[in-house]
């Protein structure tokens, strides 16, 4: 029964990519992909990988969608439609793909059995971290490494979309607002907000023990944050704000500060005290949730688009 | 009691399954916009509503059964702001006598 | 091998190697750079399904999955949204400077837009 689900699902994921690959306009190619990115969510459930699947929904389908969506509608206005590659090119794409997929699926094929494993050495992570949630500890303990320079790199992302802003408009904020915001979205954008924040909140703190966690948590904060600046009931800040910047590295910052102090008192980079583990972790995440929600909330602003004010 | 609870959750859901399926049905073969809409968002909010009313009874706590209910009210919220959202764009567009 | 044989994990990653080949396909053979920003994601996805895949395989120590794999694909989630982002700020700026959204070369009919 549940191999029936599964291969509704699988069906309906390959449904939705050819259709990206063959619509004609690009505004409905998005919103195939928005479903598609929400069945992948599912999909990830049954992979029993709940964290996953929250983070797929809340990124892959919903914020990526509104940043593609936003695009699409600013690029709607181009005069020519960009030339289609000849028939042999497509053909001779088609097969290189096919090969590359074929290849993929040997390898799926022949994964080694017993599979290798992490996860004994990540349970013993677990037990001397404190933490309930397997992803969690190797997010923020086991692996932190990782997360730590992922958040750079979101960082730098950030960097590289506001220095696309032309010279006279740096430091000013983007523009999201629409012209004319209708009343309904404005009633959405003034009572969805706090229930956001309380799920957000909650999200983080569940996620030392429970799926959920700092990246899901954020996104919700950022997702609230959008529909605010959207609905035009809070403009987006003045890029150059010194403490917008501030908050914006305060969570790798402290995660660095905490990562050098290891070497103090633990005796290694992110080597944490062994009676302060979880405080820590759930500190860092504190402190990740609210620049994650602002960079990618930022991310979505895109360039600033007006000059700063004096 | 078990069994009551487990029928009850089978007509819910499948009460649910069903108008999710008719809602859908709506959706492809309605004429224009504002019918396809009516049809989703009766999948949306009554289909929903049956399905988390069936899971009520096998909640394990009752936080867990406040959560769904906090899922179906959200899915309300936002089903409910799209629908308007999409109906006055089709107002702006028509081209008025 | 009969298709009752296969678990959910090998399901799921065959169709991640599928997606990954579609998703290519898009960015090869679409000239539209949004599309093609579409179809990097559609390959993200698809690699991230093999990983989750391997994850599912990977149960252990009283796991449902290995939660190593499962951590590096949220990273990759995130990650993967913010060259997303920064690709269709690429494509804005391109837009506003030449009024074209693909890298082919400008028609000679084409008048370069002034800076707004």
């Amino acid at each position: 029964m549940t191999m029936v689900l599964d291969l509704a699902l699988i069906v309906w994921l390959l449904a939705l990519a050819v259709h990206v690959a063959r619509a004609r306009d690009d505004q409905s190619a998005i919103i195939a992909f928005i479903a598609f990115g929400l069945l992948l969510g599912l999909g990830w459930t049954r992979l029993s990988a709940i964290d996953v699947a929250m983070t797929e929904a809340a990124i892959g389908g919903g914020v990526t969608g509104m940043l593609l969506l936003r695009a699409e509608a600013r690029l709607r206005q181009r005069s020519l439609q960009p030339r289609t590659p000849s028939k042999t090119a497509k053909a001779a794409a088609a097969v290189a793909c096919t090969a590359v997929a074929a290849g993929l699926a040997l390898a799926v094929l022949s994964f080694p059995s017993p599979a290798p494993t992490l996860a004994p050495a990540a349970a013993a992570a677990l037990d001397a971290t404190g933490l309930g949630n397997p992803v969690t500890a190797v997010l923020l303990a086991y692996r932190a490494l990782d997360t730590l320079l992922e958040k750079v790199v979101l960082l730098l992302a950030l960097l590289g979309v506001w220095s696309l802003a032309p010279d006279q408009l740096w430091g000013g904020a983007p523009e999201l607002r629409q012209a004319v915001a209708p009343p309904p979205f404005v009633y959405l954008a003034r009572i969805l907000p706090p229930f956001g924040v309380l799920i957000a909140v909650y999200m983080c703190w569940v996620g030392a023990d429970a799926p959920g966690g700092t990246f899901q948590a954020g996104t919700v904060l950022a997702a609230m944050w959008l529909l605010i600046m959207l609905a035009g009931l809070r403009p987006a800040p003045d890029t150059r704000r010194t403490t917008l910047r501030l908050l914006l590295v305060g969570g790798p910052a402290l995660f660095f500060a905490i990562g050098f102090l290891g070497f103090a008192v633990a005796g290694g980079f992110l080597a944490y005290p062994e009676s302060a583990t979880k405080p820590i972790i759930v500190g860092i995440e504190t402190a990740l949730t609210i620049s994650i929600a602002l960079t990618l909330g930022l991310l979505v602003a895109g360039p600033s688009s007006r000059a700063p004010t004096p | 009691m078990t069994s009551l609870a487990n029928a009850f959750t089978l007509i819910a859901i499948g009460g649910g399954a069903l108008l999710f399926l008719a809602g859908t049905l709506g959706l492809l073969r309605f004429p224009d916009t504002l019918s396809r809409l009516h049809a989703l968002s009766k999948a949306d909010n009554l289909g929903l509503g049956l399905i988390v009313l069936g899971l009520l009874p096998h909640a394990e706590t009752f936080t867990g059964g406040l959560k769904l209910v906090c899922v179906w009210l959200l899915a309300q919220i936002s089903a409910a702001t799209a629908s308007q959202l999409i109906a006055g764009v089709l107002y702006r567009r028509k081209p008025r006598p | 091998m009969s298709l009752a044989s296969l678990d959910s994990a090998t399901l799921f990653g065959l169709c991640g190697a599928a997606l990954a080949g579609i998703g290519l396909f898009i960015v090869i053979a679409h000239a539209g750079l949004l599309r093609r920003i579409v179809g990097f994601n559609i390959l993200g996805a698809g690699i991230f399904l093999v990983f989750g895949a391997a994850a599912r395989r990977g149960a252990a120590a009283g796991f449902s999955g290995d939660p190593v794999p499962q951590a590096m694909v949220i990273t990759g989630i995130v990650v993967a949204f913010s060259a997303t982002a920064l690709a269709v700020a690429l494509l804005q700026r391109l837009f506003d400077l030449t009024g074209r959204e693909s890298l082919d070369a400008p028609a000679a009919g084409d008048k370069q837009r002034a800076e707004p």
